[in-house]
């Protein structure tokens, strides 16, 4: 079928490439010039300058700690989703007991729970735990606020695995468990790699939990660095740029190899 | 009860549960899985969210300072509460920036999503390029912007023919403007997402019998693509709801609710409140409006849409 240009979305799309593409570019240009070119020329000009000062910088101000840090809370996260979530959807998917359905109710609740809404008991609780200033007082509040949004995608893989695949392992007189690892796992990964996803991106980007339950340099995340440099050295715009442009690049580099299952992840952190 | 902790052992399950129920079909229910299976994620979440949930409504009883022990105070924080202008006020900033967000990016979102949902190869190009907001935090987006929008080394200042004296921060009006523009900016590519993929399931039979009739592209847009993605539309608005009134990061590194309280929302008075004032039975308060604003909202959700909707509105994403 033979169509004509549509010309109002074009031009709708044209003004969205030039709010994203402006911006973009300043962010890039600004972290390989000079601060004084910056400061002198404007953000919008083309750089007469160029250095990677503004990267090294990144690290000597202390972002190599606060990725090292943001590594460990991203794994760890990772880690007790796939733990815990892979046997909760299983059970969501197959049990027929009443104490799995109120479960799930309960997990579909949570995912009204914004993290703002618990955050002052968060503080009391973590701090009472001795777990204030540490990193595993934010990998624990973290990976349990992945858990509803992680369970719905699961489960939903999980549903569409056919009903005569379970019968048949069931006639071999398969335990629940034997279906779980011989069945369930393999064919939901699929919903295993989007819920890995959607976890360490909600770790990763992660700011209000460390921004409450941490304060020294030593367990300072990356999103946390990032706003302290603002309220530091606002002043050196490149080398701010510069750090955020790093803060990016593991989700880039994801982005890359795996679009998919990212952007299914990010679908998820929206339905958060 | 007790039965179903039978079931949790799977050796001992499968039979004992034929016997309670009717035989029909009785193949599918061999080897199912007991609740045990679900227990340890269970125990996690109540004691990293529900617990806290419980703790949040008694703490807005009680007057803490972060260091004594906390005491009961009745409904003092309600009372000062309900009483506080900057509460009042920042209740209808929320209210504002939230009707800005869904006013500005529904329709950007659906256009935008349309257009991308069209197979043609500049279009895939481009959409990489649209979608890249998409891959930094909310606070790389605002620590982004801030530095954009300086008033003195960002980009009002080498335009001033447009921005006045460049100082964006300076007015309660330049101010919300700037967060309404920069949770568009942040969140625009996420809704077209849904739209794409949405716009993507349409039929195609749709198009092409309202082509015979000699329908045109408007027609069949307003017509056609505009119903079809009603359900589409309900899961982003509520979405966009919800993450407004959960709007923190923005508020914070943006404006610090400044100038004055004249930005300062809910989310943002709650943190001022605990963790600037170290009032924390007050800041409990705020956090429970937010609970039971963003619950009914979430219900709403279940029964409007269906979150089995949600799922086939993520379909044809690529």
């Amino acid at each position: 079928m033979r169509r004509r240009p549509n010309y109002v979305a074009g031009a709708g799309s044209l003004v969205w490439l030039f709010l994203v593409g402006l911006p973009l570019y300043v962010l890039l240009a600004a972290t390989l010039r000079t601060r004084q070119d910056y400061a002198e020329n404007g953000p919008v000009s083309f750089p007469d300058s160029f250095t990677l000062d503004n990267y090294t910088g990144a690290f000597d101000s202390g972002f190599g700690q606060y990725f090292l840090n943001t590594l460990v809370v991203t794994a760890s996260v990772i880690a007790i989703v796939l733990l815990l979530v892979p046997p909760l959807a299983y059970a969501i998917v197959r049990s027929r007991g009443r104490a799995t359905s109120a479960i799930f109710r309960l997990f579909l609740l949570g995912l009204a729970i914004p993290a703002q809404a618990v955050i002052v008991p968060m503080f009391y609780l973590i701090s009472e735990a001795g777990l204030y200033d540490n990193l595993l007082g934010v990998i624990l509040p973290t990976a349990a606020f992945c858990l509803p949004m992680s369970a719905l995608i699961l489960s939903g893989a999980m549903r569409d695995i056919s009903p005569e695949l379970y019968e048949a392992m069931a006639m071999d007189g398969a335990s629940p468990r034997r279906m779980f690892f011989q069945l369930v796992m393999p064919l939901s990964r699929g919903g295993l790699s989007t819920i890995v996803v959607f976890s360490a991106l909600q770790a990763w980007n992660g700011f209000l939990f460390p921004l409450v339950l941490t304060q020294s340099d030593s367990t300072k995340v990356v999103t946390l660095g990032l706003y302290n440099f603002q309220t530091e050295h606002g002043i050196d715009i490149p080398g701010l740029l510069g750090a955020v442009v790093l803060s990016m690049v593991p989700v880039l580099l994801v982005y890359l190899f795996a679009r998919r299952a990212l952007v299914q992840g990010l679908m998820g952190v929206g339905g958060k | 009860m007790t039965t179903q902790i039978t079931n949790a052992r799977p050796a001992a399950g499968p039979r004992k549960e034929s016997r309670r129920r009717p035989p029909a079909s009785s193949t599918t229910k061999v080897g199912r899985p007991g609740f045990a299976w679900a227990l340890p994620a269970a125990v996690f979440f109540v004691l990293f969210a529900i617990v806290p949930l419980i703790m949040v409504a008694v703490l807005s009883f009680m007057s803490w300072d972060g260091l004594s022990s906390p005491e009961f105070v009745g409904t003092d924080n309600w009372s000062r509460l309900i009483d506080d202008p900057v509460m009042l006020k920042s209740i209808w900033l929320t209210l504002l920036l939230t009707v800005l967000g869904v006013v500005l990016q529904t329709p950007l979102s659906i256009l935008l999503g349309v257009w991308a949902a069209g197979h043609q190869r500049n279009r895939a190009v481009l959409s990489v390029i649209y979608f890249i907001p998409l891959l930094l935090s909310a606070t790389a987006v605002s620590v982004l912007w801030r530095a954009l929008l300086d008033p003195n080394f960002g980009i009002p200042a080498s335009a001033t023919w447009l921005f006045g004296d460049g100082n964006l921060f300076g007015e309660q009006a330049t101010a919300i403007g700037v967060l309404a523009f920069v949770s568009t900016w942040q969140f625009t590519p996420f809704h077209t997402l849904i739209y794409q993929g949405a716009a993507r399931a349409v039929p195609p039979v749709l198009y092409q019998a309202a082509a015979i009739d000699g329908a045109g592209r408007y027609r069949q847009f307003f017509h056609i693509t505009l119903p079809q993605l009603r359900t589409s539309m309900i899961t982003s608005m509520i979405l966009m709801i919800v993450g407004g009134l959960t709007t923190f990061e923005t508020v914070l590194i943006l404006t610090q609710g400044g100038p004055g309280t004249d930005t300062t929302i809910s989310a943002y008075y709650m943190y001022d409140k605990a963790f600037k004032s170290f009032d924390y039975g007050t800041g409990s308060a705020i956090a429970l409006v937010l609970v039971v604003a963003a619950t009914i909202i979430s219900l709403v959700v279940v029964r409007v849409s269906g979150y089995d909707k949600m799922r086939s509105s993520m379909e044809g994403v690529s």
